[in-house]
């Protein structure tokens, strides 16, 4: 019993890697620009399906992971045009790219789901080569950390960056904010949908549905890693980005897990989701009620409650004193 | 350096809530100029710099900046003219990124970004040597995260920011406002400097009246969108508060209202 489950382990850790590559593009979005994505959910299955019918077309896998992480960058750039141009508000741009690429996703397939066994096909990474697909996985986790930090300590990278830490600033120093919100988007849904390519690999077939919800995995990865290991990293932002995939890792162990003890998977979804929601208030209610101005204010307030007491009793007693 | 010609513009139009900012603003600038505007709540002193900088189109008129119009550029294109200094210290500066990146960015204002690393070590030296200039112990800390520093602090370092690529104007937007008097007077004292050693042309919006009349070798009050009163040399010298209360009943024929300029 036991044993079956570590012997399900070594498939979390090549899940995690996977998603943790997802869980970077999150990350470049959500914690560099700044910018709630929604955009992942859908060029995660677009990624899945352009990979899964070049594969299936007799195309050599490096055009199909090209072509996948393409057609992500360009869903990325609808986004980033609906974003700035058209100046509507960024989550509603990427629920609208996501609408949009559900149809695009279908038409890509030519139906809800297109299979890629590996009994077939020569694939990169498969579900029954766990050892080569780990391995595997890991030099793409690695290579792809690499170009990023070499890409965000560029001066066009770090211009990206400002965009993210202060609008105003980066405006009044001459950083074309449109731009380098748009390029970020691009970026981010490219290293997304390679991972979709990835992960169809793995299950041996894309699927419409096999997106749904990729945002609140990879927030969960990015949100894991920092609070586990943030303090690791001081500020190298390689680290930072190997943390992400840590993060995408222990989400996966931590699923398989609770799969194993018995939860509900029809529950898991709703699990994580909550799970988010406490890291993610975790630091506004730490101010709220657990800073020192926020504790001293109870303090004193506590105080005064009971100075009021004692003078009212003092009051009680005095007006008992009249009377008698 | 500066020059407005007959500048308007008009927030939400059309509804109630319209209010004519600027009714058609005339100002020129030469090189080295040094300008304190004053006015009282809503005269559009910040408005002109605002427009200045492209925040949003202006309706009508003529900007132009060392001789180019500069009315059709964007915000980030016109930054290639300008430094700015803003009233929240929080604006000028990205508080998650070092204090050496925000200068890097800053060093590359009106220059093609390009996938060269994002800062040299010949530039850290420089840094720190601007640094040493502000007296504040900055120079030490070049890997410190602009939040870890006080609103003094990240003043001092937006203006440098501002005026590390010698910008054709520099525009200083109550850049003192936010900050207690001591902090106040050190980053005006270092404004002046700046201003003298780099021979800039500056404007300065400031609800101070006495630092109007002591910065600058020109004066001008705003009042319901216009130029009410421009003066210069020796005759500004000479101004006092209370002179300058009374040309301001006299040019607008009202009280000067403004509680936070009467009371500082």
């Amino acid at each position: 019993m036991l044993g079956d489950y570590f012997n399900s382990l070594p498939a979390a850790v090549a899940q995690g890697i996977m998603w943790g590559i997802m869980a970077i593009g999150v990350y470049i979005t959500y914690k560099i620009l700044d910018i709630a994505d929604l955009t992942v959910d859908g060029s995660i299955c677009t990624g899945g399906a352009v990979c899964a019918v070049l594969i299936t077309n007799g195309q050599p896998m490096w055009l199909a992971l090209v072509a996948a992480t393409v057609a992500g960058m360009l869903a990325g750039l609808l986004t980033g045009v609906f974003h700035t141009f058209m100046g509507i508000p960024a989550i509603l741009s990427g629920i609208l790219t996501q609408l949009i690429l559900w149809s695009v996703n279908l038409k890509i397939m030519g139906g809800a789901n297109l299979s890629v066994p590996a009994a077939r096909y020569n694939l990169l990474i498969a579900r029954l080569d766990l050892n080569r697909s780990i391995i595997i996985l890991e030099i793409f986790a690695l290579v792809l950390i690499a170009v990023l930090y070499w890409f965000f300590g560029t001066e066009f990278g770090a211009s990206i960056r400002a965009t993210g830490a202060n609008l105003n600033m980066s405006s009044a120093q001459g950083i074309n904010t449109s731009l380098t919100k748009i390029i970020g988007l691009v970026l981010s849904n490219g290293i997304v949908a390679l991972s979709g390519a990835l992960v169809c690999q793995y299950n041996g077939s894309a699927t419409i549905t096999m997106g749904q919800g990729a945002i609140v995995t990879g927030l969960a990865a990015v949100i894991i890693g920092e609070a586990l290991f943030g303090w690791l990293c001081r500020n190298n932002f390689a680290l930072k980005l190997i943390v992400v995939v840590i993060g995408g890792i222990i989400y996966w162990v931590v699923y398989n897990t609770v799969i194993f003890m018995g939860l509900d998977s029809n529950l898991l979804r709703m699990t994580a989701a909550l799970l988010i929601a406490v890291f993610l208030a975790a630091p506004h209610l730490k101010n709220k009620y657990f800073s020192n101005a926020a504790i001293a204010e109870k303090k004193a307030l506590k105080e005064q409650q009971k100075a009021a007491k004692k003078e009212s009793k003092k009051a009680g007693k005095n007006s008992g004193k009249e009377v008698a | 350096m500066l020059e407005l010609i007959d500048v308007k513009k008009t927030f939400n139009p059309g509804t109630i809530n319209a209010k004519k900012a600027l009714q058609g603003v005339n100002l020129h600038l030469n090189p080295g100029d040094f300008v304190t505007i004053i006015g009282g709540n809503g005269a559009g002193k910040s408005t002109v710099m605002n427009a200045i900088a492209g925040v949003w189109p202006i309706d009508s008129g003529i900007i132009r900046i060392d001789g180019k119009e500069v009315m059709s550029l964007p915000e980030y294109k016109r930054a290639k003219y300008l430094g700015r200094v803003f009233q929240d210290p929080m604006m000028g500066t990205a508080a998650t990124m070092e204090i050496q990146e925000n200068l890097a960015i800053a060093a590359r204002r009106g220059k093609h970004r390009t996938l060269r690393w994002g800062i040299s070590s010949a530039e850290k030296k420089k840094f720190r040597e601007q640094l040493a200039i502000l007296n504040l112990g900055l120079e030490d800390r070049l890997t410190a995260k602009v939040g870890l520093l006080s609103g003094g602090q990240r003043q001092a370092l937006t203006l440098l920011m501002a005026t590390l690529n010698e910008p054709k104007l520099l525009l200083l937007d109550e850049h003192t406002a936010a900050l207690d008097p001591k902090t106040a007077k050190k980053v005006l004292e270092l404004t002046d400097s700046i201003i003298q050693e780099k021979k800039l042309t500056a404007m300065m919006v400031t609800h101070n009246m006495k630092d109007a009349i002591a910065h600058g070798n020109r004066l001008i009050m705003m009042h319901e969108g216009k130029i009410i009163f421009d003066v210069s040399g020796e005759e500004k010298k000479a101004l006092t508060v209370e002179a300058l209360l009374a040309k301001f009943s006299q040019s607008s024929g009202q009280e000067f209202a403004s509680d936070r300029a009467l009371l500082s």
